[in-house]
């Protein structure tokens, strides 16, 4: 699935990242934690996430992660933007709920990129 | 580490300011590009971002101030951080995966989950966690170039 496709599918609106739209998009994880981006996602997935600071451009960054989707119509700041675009991060808005856009990219074969975990925190 | 191991061909350091949540993140971004710049493999790279990461937010969401530094050896990397606060109380409760003493405001940034030190060592090959309660912490993780081999077990 490509960028393009995850915007199609999730009626989104790209905020950052216009002409990435062609990368290809293996795994996604949802979080609502940084640290559990940090932790588990897996290089290469697609970040779904109400966070919209700057941490969390970092943090995708950081994690070599692919992309990022906000749900909910979140919008992020002009400094966290400048950031996205400073870092070739692309970022998307959808004004999906987190549990619809991921049924909704799961739907269209999208799998997951997290770490399996045996209780939600040790990754093994 | 031994010999001519103990070369160090770069020591870069950072100040950290406690509290200071907007620029969070940006010293560990400085510390990816120094290592991207020097050529090395992007899985080491990835590895020591995310350690770094996590060790300058508990800087900026615990202590008041703090210093991290980047060491390149011949056969290292290695990133140490003093900073001066309140320390930690009782080190191993604090390496349990999901301890967590974090406030509302890190929470809000999605941190305080009782995540990062664990996260640091899993992503390291080595670390070491000192404390003196009300003075400060002394973090220092390792990654050894000659073990590219060794992976994370999950990975």
């Amino acid at each position: 699935m490509t960028l393009k496709e995850v915007k199609e599918i999730l009626n989104a609106e790209v905020i950052s990242g216009d002409h990435d739209l062609e990368k290809e998009i293996k795994c996604a994880i949802a979080a609502e934690l940084l640290s559990d981006v940090l932790a588990l996602a897996q290089e290469g997935a697609l970040l779904i996430t109400g966070f919209t600071h700057s941490q969390v451009i970092y943090a995708a960054d950081l994690a070599n992660l692919c992309a990022i989707v906000l749900i909910k119509g979140k919008r992020p700041s002009e400094e966290t933007k400048r950031l996205a675009d400073q870092k070739k991060m692309p970022v998307l808005t959808t004004s999906f709920m987190m549990f619809e856009a991921c049924g909704l990219l799961y739907e269209y074969g999208l799998k997951t990129c997290a770490i399996k975990t045996e209780n939600g925190r040790k990754g093994k | 580490m031994e010999g001519k191991g103990n070369n160090i061909l770069l020591h870069k350091m950072f100040h950290i300011e406690g509290g200071d949540f907007t620029s969070a993140g940006s010293i560990s971004d400085q510390v990816k590009k120094i290592l991207k710049e020097a050529g090395f493999p992007n899985k080491i790279i990835r590895r020591i971002s995310i350690a770094t990461f996590e060790a300058e937010m508990n800087v900026i969401c615990y202590a008041n101030r703090g210093n991290l530094s980047l060491f390149i050896t011949p056969n290292s990397l290695k990133v140490v951080v003093e900073d001066q606060g309140k320390g930690i109380p009782d080190v191993d409760l604090a390496m349990s995966e999901g301890y967590s003493t974090a406030d509302e405001k890190i929470r809000e940034l999605g941190f305080g989950a009782g995540m990062g030190l664990p996260n640091i060592r899993r992503n390291a090959d080595e670390m070491i966690l000192t404390s003196q309660f009300r003075h400060g912490t002394h973090l220092e993780f390792i990654i050894y170039l000659d073990r590219q081999e060794t992976q994370l077990p999950f990975e």
